[in-house]
């Protein structure tokens, strides 16, 4: 996102098209385990998401500012004030595993990146 | 059941009660709803208590509304207290928000009766309602077709005639193409128009709540229940809506309209016909017709298809298994994550979370997000260019009638190409409204879609409502 | 050469301030310290689907005034979503300021003199609290965790130091002197035990006289300006020994462990380092316009370097190394305005330092209850010889612990009248403590020291006391 800002930069170089291994990378980043099936379907299916968005990936727009939001507002704010949250047995009623009012879950494997 | 106006008419004036109505509603989905599977949810014991509390209302002398003891039907991605809202999802099986919607509390303020919540793709995440873990919805015109989606369920219980109005979502044309494909009226509102409080999100810059009715008046009474400031919801205007029932038979004399070529170009021949007539007769009406090209248009599709998924990977990635909705045990809380997201989310649903979470990416995120969101520059600039010179723009919904149930699941390119002409507005975040306009060679209803600039829903109802007034014969009632 | 003289550190700084809002950074849940698990939640700061964050006009307010008193740059900023997976983080993204920080460009100047750059001080969310069950706590082995989301969404500025920093006594003492300027600012109590200032230090070595930078570590898990001080020399003298070694030091995040006093790999996943940072599209840009900024500008106190300043100039002009410590102690814990206050009334300066930054800070928190006008009155009877300094410090607690009152009821509830047998006698030891060498040659015959200490008694009780009444005392007191 840094360069998001950069006007004068064209777009990274041509994407090449999606792997195998990207798939795989990309499921794992987002928490998803795919069978040897599913990671075929899907990279022939991505792929051709990503062949259609070549039309937009090779126009010159570094002109444009992008667009984050359609309709321009800004300095929305509200004051500090309290307001009352939930209660909390109904907040650990919905939750899959409670303890000692807390949200159980299992170890975690490491620190938070 | 199909107009809401005249019911709500007669609630008020204490010559029906709305718990009669919401019988009848009830009724109608209990008898009908079998075939078509519009509903995952009716609640007909909070809908009476909702009803009784209307008459109770009337009987005291009390305003109970401009919707009073009118039944509606709830896209099931808006949340209810206490009433299961699942999104069309097996992640989110069981769930019960703890809190409303802010156009839930909106409509039931205004004497609106819920009696359910409808189907949908699956995260609003398709365009023919297929994509629902619990099953399609069919079209109640031909139950061999789809209904359209996203927010299919609540385009059939309104073309069934179950419930005068629905709500549904809008992020890539969710609202507008279900309604063409059911032979109703529907509408996307001005992004930040309608409180998204309490919509599940899809993609958060494209999503907006609107209306779903048989008849355009309806569907502009309904949008003005839910139109105004909500300070919830950061994205939420402050300006105060225009009321958009006052002007609806004002006529449409001197307004420019451009047929867009760009919206109907690649649709099928029996379509492109339709907003042909539709073109003649607004200029039979007073309009000025003139044909107009926006040939960035046609880049809208990509840039939505990066866009909405990018969005979409980040709002989906609460569903974690921590704190509600589906857990699937594992070894240590990442591989309980991951457990709990392979068994919990759809195909489709998958498809999208990683595209999007592709597009954002270290080493792609300007190539493919930074480019759509000039894309969506480029877009936004091309309207206000043709709206230097015309008022609205007349175009096609979607590119068919509705098509046979599995006729594109297996191919997503096709089914994404059903959105083509919708997307530009919800890039641009301007509202546009479809209406059924005749049918197709198969009988099956053809939707028209109008398009205007920020802020001007009265303008598009208006002249809507000529179109209305002038449709074709076409199937009215399935 | 070799040993830790051939090297310098390189040390850069992330000070994470939770803010002092009465609610969260974007929703209206109370943002308190201590209370029973999930009771501060809603289904904002819960993740709950369809639910949008709404930001806090306060904690922005905060983080303006941080900005200003670091000379940042406050600019137009937007915010932005990291994407990660973890169970404290309600959304599995925190939003946080990313390429468009609200302040940018600062510095801070030590009290030595320094300047060490700040980067950008920018706006973000806290997560919610874990607690690993099983295997003593430690998150490696533990059986299983617990969520207490209280703290999710709890708003928190993030400062980020140039690598300007060369030693872990200077890394303390920028961590201090940011410390002071957060509570000075009003946006935070500073309090590193109760985790409301959290600092990640950023540590590199190079060979004297170098440019460039080695690799860095960071070192997470610094709860107290103690284990910042150790866990960077630690860390240095660690990565030191590898390079003379001839190993190299690994791009990593390293854990502080401070019972074992030594640093811990604590390599995270691959995946870790995407976080897919864009625009959070549930806000909008923020914009501070000029008459906001200058509002703040003109409400923001003084700053401790300041207050330090001015206290010298309260002392003449120049401080002791002693009374630099004591004027540090004194507007660290904000009594420095009572310290002024009972100068400006007639105290001696050194006086009102000496009780302020002993007696009074020793109860800093009941501090707050005694009037300067108070304080004031005290101290003019000590210096004024009413009262000894034994006298008044008894005084002083009790006015303390009472919250105040008059000085002068106190002192004569305790029994202190004025030059009264006790209070002579109190002078005189005081006298004596302050002068042993010639109190030993007194002892020993030396009889004309008599005049010496009795001038001082005179001068201790602005010459009151009666001269005969002294030689009595100190003959008496050699027995
Ligand atoms: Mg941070
Ligand atoms: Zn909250």
């Amino acid at each position: 996102m840094s360069s998001a800002g950069d006007p004068g930069r064209p777009p990274d170089s041509n994407p090449v098209s999606l792997s195998r291994h990207d798939v795989i990378h990309v499921a794992r980043l987002a928490r998803l385990t795919l069978s040897d099936d599913e990671v075929a379907l899907f990279t022939a299916q991505l792929r051709s998401v990503l062949d259609h968005a070549a039309d937009v990936a090779s126009l010159d727009l570094a002109h444009l500012a992008p667009s984050t939001r359609p309709i321009a507002v800004e300095n929305v704010l509200r004051p500090d004030e309290p307001r009352p949250g939930l209660d909390r047995g109904d907040v650990l009623a919905a939750a899959p595993a409670v303890e000692n009012d807390r949200f159980r879950v299992p170890r975690i494997g490491g620190e938070a990146p | 059941m199909t107009d809401a106006r005249a019911l709500a008419a007669a609630v008020r004036a204490g010559e029906r009660t709305a718990r009669e109505v919401t019988e009848e509603a009830l009724d109608a989905i209990a008898a009908g709803d079998g075939a078509l599977h519009a509903f995952l949810l009716v609640t007909p014991d909070d809908a009476r208590a909702q009803a009784d509390l209307v008459d109770a209302a009337v009987t005291q002398g009390r305003d109970p509304g401009p919707l009073a003891g009118v039944p509606i039907a709830l896209k099931d991605n808006l949340c209810t207290r206490g009433i299961p809202t699942t999104c069309g999802s097996k992640i989110l099986e069981g769930w019960r928000p703890p809190y409303d919607a802010t156009v839930v509390g909106l409509l039931r303020d205004a004497g609106a009766i819920t009696v359910g919540k409808t189907n949908m793709d699956e995260f609003a995440m398709g365009s023919s309602t297929e994509n629902s873990a619990y099953g399609p919805t069919l079209n109640p015109h031909d139950t061999g077709k789809v209904p359209g989606g996203s927010s299919g369920g609540s385009a059939a219980s309104v073309a069934a005639g179950f419930t005068p109005l629905g709500l549904g979502s809008d992020t890539g044309g969710s609202i507008r193409q279900p309604a063409a494909l059911c032979g109703v009226v529907g509408m996307k509102p001005t992004y930040g128009r309608v409180s998204r409080y309490g919509l599940v999100a899809f993609a958060s810059s494209l999503d907006q709540i609107g209306p779903f009715a048989t008849n355009v008046a309806d569907a502009a009474l309904l949008f003005d229940v839910l139109a105004g400031h909500d300070g919830r919801d950061s994205t939420s205007l402050s300006s105060k809506p225009e009321l958009t029932v006052p002007g609806l038979e004002d006529g449409i004399d001197g307004i420019r309209v451009g047929v867009c070529r760009n919206l109907i170009d690649g649709c099928a021949p029996d379509v492109v016909a339709r907003v042909q007539e539709a073109a003649e007769t607004l200029a039979a009406a007073g309009a000025t017709v003139e044909e107009i090209r926006v040939p960035e248009f046609a880049y809208g599709l990509s840039a939505y298809y990066l866009i909405a998924p990018a969005e979409a990977s980040s709002n989906l990635a609460r569903y974690d298994g921590v704190r509600y909705g589906l857990r699937v045990d594992g070894d240590d809380a990442a591989a309980m994550n991951t457990a709990t997201r392979t068994a919990g989310f759809g195909a489709e649903v998958k498809r999208r979370i990683m595209l999007g979470t592709y597009a954002l990416s270290a080493g792609y995120y300007d190539a493919y997000y930074v480019q759509a969101q000039r894309v969506r520059t480029l877009v936004m600039q091309a309207f206000d260019r043709a709206y230097g010179s015309i008022d609205v723009l007349l175009g096609a919904t979607a590119p068919t009638t509705a098509f046979d149930l599995g006729a594109k699941v297996d191919d997503p390119m096709a089914m994404y190409m059903n959105d083509i002409c919708t997307i530009p507005s919800n890039l641009a975040g301007h509202p546009a409204l479809s209406i059924p306009f005749g049918t197709g060679v198969d009988g099956l209803p053809v939707g028209v879609q109008l398009l205007a600039p920020a802020l001007e829903e009265a303008l598009l109802f208006r002249v809507a409502r000529v179109l209305e007034a002038a449709a074709p014969e076409g199937v009215r009632s399935p | 050469m070799s040993g830790e003289a051939a090297w310098e550190m390189v040390i850069g700084l992330e000070v994470h301030c939770e803010l002092a809002t009465a609610t969260k950074l974007f929703c209206g849940c109370r943002n308190a310290f201590g209370d029973e698990p999930n009771v501060n939640v809603c289904p904002v700061c819960l993740g709950l689907p369809g639910s949008l964050p709404v930001l806090n006009a306060f904690a922005v307010e905060l983080a303006m005034r941080i900005g200003t008193a670091l000379h940042c740059e406050i600019r137009p900023s937007t915010f932005a979503r990291k994407n990660y997976f973890y169970p404290d983080q309600a959304k599995d993204y925190q939003i946080s300021q990313y390429d468009q920080p609200i302040n940018t460009g600062g510095w801070l100047e030590l009290p030595d003199g320094s300047r060490v750059g700040v980067t950008r001080a920018h706006m973000e969310e806290d997560t919610g609290k874990l607690t690993h069950v099983g295997a003593g706590g430690r998150i490696n082995s533990a059986h299983h965790a617990l969520v207490d989301y209280n703290r999710s969404g709890v708003p928190l500025v993030e400062i980020v130091s140039e690598p300007d920093i060369r030693s872990a006594g200077q890394a303390k003492a920028y961590a201090a002197e940011l410390r002071g300027i957060l509570v000075a600012t009003g946006a935070s109590d500073g309090r590193m035990e109760e985790g409301s200032m959290r600092v990640d230090a950023n540590v590199s070595v190079r060979s004297f006289g170098t440019d460039s930078f080695g690799t860095r570590c960071e070192i997470k898990n610094l709860n107290s300006l103690r284990s910042l001080g150790r866990g960077i020399d630690y860390e240095a003298a660690r990565q030191i020994a590898l390079i003379e070694s001839g190993e190299r030091v690994v791009l990593e995040t390293r854990h502080w462990d401070e019972s074992a006093g030594r640093t811990e790999s604590m390599r995270s996943k691959e995946e870790a380092n995407d976080y897919r940072y864009f625009p959070e599209p549930d806000l909008v840009p923020l914009v501070p316009d000029a008459a906001w900024r200058e509002r703040v500008r003109a409400g923001l106190g003084p700053m401790p370097a300041d207050r330090r300043s001015a206290l010298v100039a309260a002392l003449g002009g120049s401080a002791s190394e002693a009374e630099a410590d004591q004027i540090r102690a004194v507007v660290d814990l904000g009594l420095d305005e009572l310290v002024r206050a009972a100068v400006d009334g007639g105290a001696p300066a050194p006086l009102a330092l000496a009780r302020a930054a002993n007696e009074v800070a020793a109860q800093s928190d009941a501090g707050l209850v005694l009037t300067p006008e108070s304080f004031a009155a005290l101290l003019a009877l000590e210096s004024g010889g009413q009262l000894s300094a034994t006298q008044s410090k008894a005084v002083l607690g009790l006015l303390l612990e009472r919250g105040g009152g008059d000085p002068s009821a106190v002192a004569e509830e305790l029994g202190y009248e004025a030059l009264g047998a006790d209070f002579l006698a109190g002078v005189v030891a005081e006298v004596i403590a302050a002068n042993p060498d010639e109190w030993a040659r007194y002892v020993a015959g030396d009889d004309k020291l008599t005049g010496l200490f009795t001038k001082e008694v005179m001068q201790a009780t602005a010459g009151k006391a009666n001269g005969k009444e002294v030689a009595a005392e100190l003959r008496r007191l050699r027995g």
